[in-house]
């Protein structure tokens, strides 16, 4: 197989197929093999064969976090509780792919419920980071990320909660879009955080991740949640980023407590970058951005405690005890869930738990409001906002297992755009210490389009190589 | 003894007669094999979603119109938590703080007005079978789920607690009842289940004016236990605050078979059921459109029936009442009405027919709509107008319903069939009388004694004898002229 075939993105694989070039099956086995290979632990589960492949997305392979349903294909959302199970559905965002011409190469590995920042939670072993074995690909999309940049997957889907897209993108130097809340249906998406989940596309370069987002997006009768798109999604064109005004938050940005050196160094040119390509760059407030790690460290678990209640050994998944109803709930929780999981939804339960539910769900709904308002009105002076993605970049392996809030604070950049709902990018900017450092463009709500195009004039400028040091990709 | 004065606010569930669940798009269960009726959306499956169906929004509209509510502008649907298994996500999505409508108020004919809270729209649980001689889950061998019933479109009504007796209540529930049957939105079988009511009990003395501690009365399933339950649980507290004890906040269980309450959860095991805003559906927010097109929906309401009745038919309360709070009674009625198009019976003796006699028969016969007994409305109204135009005496009549409603027919069809056509020819009523106090001188000598009851004994021989023909008071005036009294 030429190792060329492995340098495509998907744009340029599909034109290849169209032009006959390539062949489509050719294109889907060379993934397939690869992917059969995983020395990454990415993977949960693979094809043997992708089924047929008609329409626009020409048969391509594309992986899957294991958090969206795939009818009768396993689905564990990375935990013990859903092993060998297997959904009697499709989540709406495989259907669209499906019906779109793609085909499902395989489930990735991710975080239990996509709860974690470094993929450490999976009940089915971490992922490794292609670019160092020894570190995390970041989480909770952690499969995703690392099978694509690693030439195991040519692309992929992953869900976004509070960073789950973004961060592993950032850490594994690749391109991660979280689409603004309510573009892309949650049907059949595992729900960890339902107010703040949000599915889209973790890909080599941001033309992909436009083409992926422009077959993902659209409102779905099966989800009240989701919104009429406003236009076509454009796949970006542009070169120069003339007439754009861009804030950088101080609160998230070089400034903020825990940014590395090195991260900041990536930023900061970035930032120059973006002046030579004809944006300007001003500084600029989120009054309340450092307070949406504990709103979210409120809400996400409280939504969770509820939302994964439905795992009691009732109708599906890991039943455990001795028949005893107590005995039978307690047991399988127990066995099923691991210790992230069962810390969030203790969290979760007692911030809902009556007496305490104005002083923690009621207070944190209300900085989430004043953090939407912050957005709002930086919005109103800048076209986006610009942050690092991840205030470090990826970590070895078990450095933060033992501390929870080291573990949260990961996402610290991420997480105001996911309490506001708006879209935000990841985009590899360079590297540090040999590991990729990734920046962060957030927009209005339903700006992708803009902001792709964005995104892409800096991509291009930046020319950051996909030339993963942890494993021999020619292999 | 201190009487104690009852204090009673009902909660009653309603099973809405969409075609389609609450959250899903499967039809709803009558009966099918179990777990038929089920989709990933009502058994819970991972990242599955609710979608509201807009049918139950415009049946729980009209409950809240016919129930004098305010519609709420914006209202919108929590997650209330706990473990269960007839409960798939762990959670009932059900509204909480901001209902679909609130502030209404139900009057009873000629009783007390109730006011409504709130009408709430929620989801059903699944149906829970328990193998095993106890038939709870403690204790169970095994229990199975079936699934068909969950996710069934509820609204819950609730009332403040403006009862005051075990009667009322009943009356309450049955108007409500005719109320929600009338609109359309529901069976309201409370056997089957599609009408469910607790009962928040307390007692006080007469004049005070705070509220004691209430309990919760469950499984009260038909009109009979309702009364009876809430009679028992009076009862009981009654007892328990004379004896100095006092009542604790607990939910009962109301076994109708002995008529006692067993206690299900005390005031220390009651859930923390960690309400919040259900995240996957949006506000509803009724536009004046909606709430036009469920106005519209709605028929004549037993308030303004009653007012109907009473003026066009010139009905007295009572017998209006009846007629309105039985609501295929009162259709049927109308219906007799105007069947009887030449020389019909009067509304007023028609009404007075129809509550008295008919209900007496349907009851003998179990029935709950006159419909479903074989006496068609034409014959009820032609019965009564033969017995306005004496054509038919009024025990004779009695007879003829009796067959009417057992084997159908028409009134004077049955009338020759069995010879009750009243006896016309006075002669002939003359020299029966005369012939029956010739039989029985002892009587005779009674009555001249000055014992006038005897005359009864007299009178009655003569109607066996005529077999119901003859008219009453005929008969008297007849006897009472021979014997010179």
């Amino acid at each position: 197989m030429p190792a060329e075939l492995f340098e495509l993105t998907v744009a340029e694989a599909i034109e290849k197929i169209e032009t006959g070039d390539l062949s489509s099956g050719e294109y889907f086995d060379a993934y397939r093999e690869a992917a059969a290979g995983d020395e990454l632990n990415a993977y949960l589960w693979t094809a043997e064969d992708g089924g047929d492949g008609d329409g626009e997305l020409r048969g391509v392979p594309i992986a899957v976090k294991d958090i969206f349903c795939t009818d009768g294909i396993p689905t564990t959302a990375g935990s013990r509780i859903l092993e060998g199970y297997e959904p009697p559905y499709d989540s709406t965002a495989v259907r669209k792919l499906r019906d779109a011409g793609a085909r499902v190469l395989g489930k990735t590995n991710m975080d239990e419920f996509a709860m974690g920042s470094s993929n450490e939670n999976s009940a089915y072993g971490p992922v490794r980071n292609p670019w160092d074995l020894d570190r995390v690909p970041g989480g909770s999309s952690g499969g995703s990320a690392a099978a694509v940049a690693a030439g195991l997957a040519p692309w992929a889907i992953g869900t976004d909660t509070g960073g789950s897209i973004r961060q592993p993108a950032a850490l594994c130097g690749i391109v991660g879009l979280k689409p603004t809340y309510g573009s892309v249906s949650r049907y059949g998406m595992v729900a960890f955080a339902s107010s703040l989940d949000q599915c889209g596309p973790l890909t080599r370069d941001v033309t992909d991740a436009a083409l992926l987002f422009r077959h993902l997006v659209g409102r779905d009768a099966c989800d009240s949640t989701s919104l009429e798109p406003q236009g076509e999604v454009e796949l970006p064109r542009r070169t120069d980023l003339r007439g754009l005004r861009f804030g950088v938050p101080a609160e998230l940005s070089s400034e903020a407590e825990g940014v590395e050196p090195g991260v900041s160094q990536v930023f900061e040119q970035t930032l120059r970058r973006i002046e030579e390509l004809g944006g300007t760059v001003e500084q600029t407030k989120l009054p309340h951005a450092a307070h949406g790690i504990s709103a979210y460290y409120v809400l996400a678990p409280a939504e969770a405690s509820s939302n994964l209640a439905r795992f009691d050994g009732v109708r599906y998944g890991l039943r455990a005890g001795n028949g005893d109803l107590l005995t039978m709930y307690e047991e399988t929780r127990a066995q099923g869930f691991g210790d992230e999981v069962k810390r969030r939804i203790m969290l979760g339960t007692f911030a809902l738990s009556a007496g305490y539910y104005d002083a923690y769900y009621g207070r944190a709904q209300r900085v989430r409001t004043k953090i939407a308002d912050d957005f709002r009105a930086a919005f109103e002076s800048f076209d986006f906002l610009v942050t690092p993605t991840s205030p470090s970049v990826a970590f070895r392996l078990g450095a933060r297992t033992d501390d929870p809030l080291a573990m949260y604070m990961s996402d610290y950049c991420t997480v105001p755009m996911s309490l506001a709902g708006v879209p935000a990018i990841s985009i590899p900017a360079g590297l540090s210490d040999g590991l990729p450092v990734g920046f962060q463009i957030a927009g209005p709500p339903f700006s992708e389009s803009a902001m792709l195009d964005a995104a892409h004039a800096l991509e291009r400028s930046i020319g950051f190589e996909l030339a993963p040091t942890g494993i021999d990709v020619d292999d | 003894m201190t009487e104690f004065e009852p204090v009673i606010g009902l909660e009653i569930h309603v099973q809405l007669k969409t075609r389609t669940k609450m959250f899903c798009g499967c039809a709803l269960s009558f009966g099918e094999q179990p777990n038929t009726r089920t989709c990933p959306v009502c058994l819970g499956h991972p990242g599955t979603l609710p979608v509201l169906n807009a049918e139950a929004v415009h049946f729980g509209l009209m409950i809240g119109l016919a129930l004098g509510c305010e519609i709420g502008p914006r209202s919108i649907f929590h997650r209330k938590n706990y473990f269960y298994p007839d409960l798939p996500k762990g959670y009932q999505i059900s509204q909480y703080d901001l209902p679909l409508a609130e502030h209404g108020e139900l009057a009873i004919p000629g009783g007390p007005t109730v006011r409504i809270t709130r009408a709430h729209m929620e989801e059903d649980a699944a149906k829970l079978v328990h193998l095993g001689e106890s038939g709870r889950i403690h204790g169970a061998g095994e229990s199975i789920v079936d699934f068909n019933r969950g996710g069934t479109p509820l609204v819950e009504i609730v009332t403040e607690p403006d009862l005051r007796s075990p009667a009322d209540a009943r009356e309450f529930l049955q108007l409500l009842r005719t109320t929600l049957k009338q609109i359309g939105v529901s069976d309201v079988n409370m056997e089957e289940g599609s009408l469910r009511c607790d009962a928040n009990v307390s007692v006080r003395e007469p004049g005070e004016s705070g509220l004691r501690t209430k309990t919760e009365l469950k499984n009260m399933n038909s009109f009979r236990f309702v009364e009876r339950g809430i009679n028992a649980e009076i009862e009981r507290q009654s007892q328990l605050w004379r004896s100095g004890e006092g009542v604790s906040q607990e939910t009962l269980h109301f076994d109708p078979t002995s008529g006692s309450l067993t206690s299900l959860r005390s005031k220390e095991e009651v859930h923390d059921y960690r309400y919040f805003p259900e995240p996957d559906l949006v506000p509803v927010v009724p536009t004046p459109a909606m709430i036009e097109r469920a106005r519209d929906a709605l028929p004549e309401l037993p308030a303004a029936r009653m007012e109907r009745f009473a003026s066009a038919y010139e009905l007295p309360p009572d017998t209006a009442a009846v007629l309105v709070t039985w609501f295929e009674l009162g259709s049927f009625y109308e219906e007799a009405l105007t069947a009887g198009d030449n020389g019909g019976p009067t509304p007023r003796v028609l009404a007075g027919w129809v509550t008295g006699e008919l209900v007496a028969r349907l009851r003998e016969e179990g029935l709950d709509d006159p419909r479903a007994s074989k006496v068609s409305p034409g014959a009820m109204s032609e019965l009564v107008a033969m017995v306005e135009r004496k054509a038919l005496s009024q025990s004779a009549a009695k007879a003829v319903l009796a067959e009417l409603t057992r084997s159908g027919g028409e009134p004077q069809a049955i009338v020759e069939q069995k010879g009750l056509a009243p006896i016309a020819d006075s002669g002939e009523l003359e020299s029966i009388v005369q012939r029956v106090i010739e039989a029985d001188p002892g009587a005779v000598e009674q009555i001249r004694a000055g014992k006038d009851r005897a005359v009864g004994a007299i009178i009655g021989a003569v109607m066996k004898e005529t077999k119901g023909r003859a008219d009453g008071s005929e008969v008297t005036r007849i006897v009472r002229e021979k014997l010179g009294l």
